[in-house]
C-alpha cells in the first residue's frame, strides 16, 4: 500500500520520536536523573503510530502503563511529557500524574493507565460518548497480552459488541505480562480468538510493520465509523527494555531480544521497505533523525529548567469543587 | 410543600428532571429499562429498575440514553467513566452497592483520580446510585451500608438522603455536579412518604440539615438512622431531655460546621450508624467531635452502630443488627 509522502514522513517521525524518547529515558534513569517507574514503549513504535495515523483529535486513545508511545503518536506535546516525568509544575499534569498516567483530553488522549486492562473500559466510554453524541468519532483501547486475562477485557468487549461501538480494541501482544511469559499465562495463544466468543472480528497483525498495522487498523476503523462496531486487532510486538526500566529480564534469553532488535526492529523495517520501494531517500530520514534528537534535548532542557509544584499543590485539582 | 410522595418517587422525578433538562445525561444499570431487545414482541421496560426507580424514563427518552446493561458491573461502570470523560453526564444504577466488589476499579483507581493524575484537566461527571443498607430480609450480600468505603476515597463525592424532598434534591444536585457523586439509596425507607417539593428542588452538597432542634444532646444520623434518631428524640422528649437531631446528608464532604455547631449547643453527642464500627462514619465524626471539639464536650461521644458482622437473614436477627431508637436511649443514658 503506497501512502503520500508526507503521511510517510509523518509516521516515521512519529516512531523516531517514540524510539528516541523512550532511549533518552534509559540514559536519564541511568544518570539517576529520573525517578518512579517507567515502562518504555521502544520496540512496539509500529502499533501505537499505524493506528493513530488514521485518527484525528476527535478520535480517542486509551492507553496503558506502556503509554508514552501512545501519548507522542496521538500528538501529545513533548515537552510536556518530558516535563511531567521530571515530576515539573510544567508537566502536562503538573507533576501529579508522572509516566503511568500522562493525558491530553486535547489531543483525544484519554491517559496512559497504571491499573492492567483497566483503559479498555474507558475507551468503550469514548466510544458511547462518540455514539450518543453522534459524533463521528472512533476510540482506541491500547493493552497488552497481561491485559486480555483481566475481567475489564472481556465485559468491554461484550458491551462494546451488543452496542456496535466504535471502538478498536489493539491487543499489544508482547509476548509477556510483566515476567510471565503469555504461552503460560492465556489459555490461547492468539489474543485475537478470543473476539469470537464476542461476536466480533479477531484480526492478526504483525506489530513490527507499520504497514500491515495501518492497513488492518484502517480497515476496522473504518468499520467502527460506519457503525458496524468493534474489532480486536492483535499486534505481535515485543518490547525491548522489558517490562519496567530495571528489568533483570531473567525470563527471556540475553539473544532474544538482540536477535529481534537485528532482524525486526519496526524502524528499520519501515526504512528497508519505503527505500526499497523507492518512496523515502535515507537522508530525508536522517535528516528526521537529527531534527528528533536534537527536539528531545530540548524537551529535557525545558524539563530540568522548569519550576517543581510547591507543597500546596498537594491538595489542588482533588474536585472541581468540594 | 403539602404534596407527599415516597422517597423512591422522588428520585423518579429527580432523573426525569435532569434528563429533560439535559441531553447529555444517559442512564446505564441493569434492567433499568427490563426486556431490553424485544420490541418486536410488544416487550418494553418489563422492570423500570429493580425498585422501579427508574420507570417511565425509557419510554420517555428512548434506547439511546436509558441502557440496560449486562450484568456485567466492571465494564458498564468503566464505560460511565469514560464517557462522563469526554462529555457524557451518565447516571449509573449500581443495584446493589454490595456489588461494588467487582466493579471497584472504575470507582477507586479511574473515577476518583482522573482528575487530579492529569493535573486538573478532566472533569468526571459522574452519579452513581446504588441500594444500601439492611431491611428488606436480604441479607449479608444484598444489605450491607458500604458508604463508609467511597468516603473514604479522595475524588469521590458521597451522599445519602433521609427523607423524599432530600432524595429529590441531592441527586440533581449530584448529576449536575462535575465531580463523581455516590448516591446511596437507603432501602429500608425507599417507599416511605414525606414531603417533596414538585419541580426543579436542588439541595447542596456538603450541607448537613436540623432534623430536630434541642439542648441536652445531639443525635447525629444519616439515612435510616436519622428517622432512629428522631424516634429516640421523641422518647426522651417524654423523659425531659431534648435532643437534637442532624442528619448529615452528605457524607462526603461533610459539613463538619454543622457538627460542632450543635455539639458547641449541647455539650452531648451520639452518632447513630447502620455501618459495622470499623473505620466507618461514627468512628470519623467522634473522631472530629475529639479533635476539633474537645472543649465543647461534656461526656465522651457515643456511637451507635451495626456490630462488626455481616448482616444476617433471619428477621429475628436481622432486627437485632440494625441499630434502634432503644439502643440510642441507652447510650444518652450512659453520657447521663
Amino acid at each position: 500500500m503506497e501512502l503520500p509522502r508526507q503521511r510517510l514522513l509523518d509516521a516515521y517521525r512519529s516512531m523516531r520520536r517514540i524510539r528516541a524518547f523512550e532511549d533518552k529515558l534509559s540514559e536519564l534513569v541511568t544518570a539517576g536523573k529520573l525517578a518512579g517507574f517507567l515502562h518504555l514503549y521502544a520496540g512496539e513504535e509500529a502499533v501505537a503510530v499505524g493506528v493513530a495515523a488514521h485518527l484525528s483529535d476527535r478520535d480517542t486513545f486509551a492507553s496503558t502503563h506502556r503509554g508514552h508511545g501512545h501519548c507522542i503518536a496521538k500528538g501529545v506535546e513533548i515537552r510536556g511529557m518530558m516535563a511531567e516525568l521530571f515530576g515539573r509544575s510544567t508537566g502536562l499534569c503538573k507533576g501529579k500524574g508522572g509516566s503511568m498516567h500522562i493525558a491530553d483530553l486535547d489531543r483525544g488522549m484519554l491517559g496512559a493507565n497504571g491499573i492492567v486492562g483497566a483503559g479498555i473500559p474507558l475507551a468503550v466510554g469514548a466510544a458511547l460518548t462518540a455514539q450518543v453524541k453522534r459524533s463521528g468519532g472512533v476510540s482506541v483501547a491500547f493493552f497488552g497480552d497481561g491485559a486480555s486475562n483481566q475481567g475489564q477485557f472481556h465485559e468491554s468487549l461484550n458491551l462494546a459488541a451488543i452496542w456496535k461501538l466504535p471502538v478498536l480494541f489493539v491487543a499489544e501482544n508482547n509476548g509477556y505480562g510483566e515476567a510471565t511469559p503469555n504461552e503460560y499465562a492465556s489459555s490461547v495463544p492468539d489474543v485475537a480468538t478470543r473476539a469470537t466468543g464476542y461476536g466480533i472480528p479477531g484480526v492478526i497483525a504483525d506489530g513490527m510493520d507499520f504497514f500491515d498495522v495501518f492497513e488492518k487498523a484502517g480497515t476496522a476503523i473504518e468499520r467502527a465509523r460506519r457503525g458496524e462496531g468493534p474489532t480486536l486487532l492483535e499486534c505481535k510486538t515485543y518490547r525491548f527494555y522489558g517490562h519496567y526500566l530495571g528489568d533483570n529480564l531473567a525470563y527471556r534469553r540475553k539473544e532474544e531480544a538482540e536477535e529481534v532488535r537485528q532482524t525486526r526492529d519496526p524502524l528499520d523495517l519501515f526504512e528497508r521497505r519505503t527505500a526499497g520501494e523507492g518512496w523515502l531517500a535515507g537522508d530525508e530520514l536522517r535528516s528526521i533523525d537529527a531534527e528528533v534528537a536534537s527536539e528531545i534535548e530540548e524537551a529535557v532542557s525545558y524539563a530540568e529548567s522548569s519550576p517543581f509544584p510547591t507543597p500546596a499543590d498537594v491538595t489542588t485539582d482533588v474536585y472541581v469543587r468540594y | 410543600m403539602a404534596r407527599e410522595i415516597p422517597l423512591l418517587q422522588a428520585i423518579n422525578e429527580a432523573l426525569h428532571l435532569a434528563m429533560q433538562s439535559d441531553p447529555d445525561v444517559i442512564l446505564l444499570g441493569e434492567d433499568v429499562a427490563g426486556g431490553s431487545g424485544r420490541a418486536d414482541q410488544g416487550i418494553e421496560e418489563a422492570w423500570g429498575g429493580v425498585m422501579g426507580a427508574t420507570k417511565g424514563l425509557y419510554k420517555a427518552f428512548g434506547p439511546g440514553r436509558v441502557r440496560d446493561t449486562p450484568i456485567s458491573e466492571m465494564g458498564f461502570l468503566g464505560a460511565a467513566v469514560g464517557a462522563a470523560a469526554t462529555g457524557l453526564r451518565p447516571v449509573v444504577e449500581l443495584m446493589f452497592m454490595d456489588f461494588i466488589g467487582v466493579a471497584f476499579d472504575p470507582l477507586l483507581n479511574q473515577a476518583a483520580k482522573l482528575r487530579y493524575m492529569f493535573g486538573g484537566k478532566a472533569r468526571v461527571p459522574l452519579t452513581v446510585r446504588t441500594l444500601i443498607g439492611a431491611g428488606l430480609r436480604a441479607a449479608a450480600q444484598h444489605s450491607q451500608t458500604l458508604y463508609g468505603i467511597t468516603t473514604s476515597i479522595p475524588g469521590l463525592k458521597t451522599v445519602c438522603p433521609s427523607n423524599p424532598a432530600d432524595a429529590k434534591g441531592l441527586l440533581l444536585a449530584a448529576i449536575r455536579d462535575d465531580d463523581p457523586v455516590i448516591f446511596c439509596e437507603p432501602k429500608s425507607i425507599l417507599f416511605a412518604s414525606g414531603p417533596c417539593p414538585e419541580g426543579e428542588h436542588v439541595v447542596p452538597i456538603g450541607k448537613a440539615a436540623l432534623a430536630r432542634e434541642g439542648s441536652d444532646v445531639t443525635l447525629v444520623g444519616v439515612g435510616r438512622t436519622v428517622h432512629v434518631a428522631l424516634e429516640a428524640a421523641q422518647a426522651l422528649a417524654r423523659e425531659g431531655t431534648s435532643a437534637e437531631v442532624l442528619d448529615l446528608r452528605s457524607l462526603s464532604p461533610l459539613d463538619e460546621d454543622a457538627i460542632l455547631t450543635s455539639l458547641a449547643k449541647t455539650g452531648r453527642l451520639v452518632v447513630i450508624d447502620e455501618a459495622p464500627p470499623r473505620c466507618g462514619i461514627a468512628s470519623d465524626v467522634a473522631a472530629l467531635c475529639v479533635d476539633r471539639g474537645f472543649d465543647l464536650l461534656n461526656g465522651p461521644v457515643k456511637r451507635v452502630t451495626a456490630p462488626h458482622a455481616p448482616v444476617p437473614f433471619s428477621p429475628v436477627l436481622e432486627d437485632a443488627y440494625v441499630p434502634s431508637a432503644a439502643h440510642v436511649l441507652a447510650a444518652v443514658r450512659e453520657i447521663g
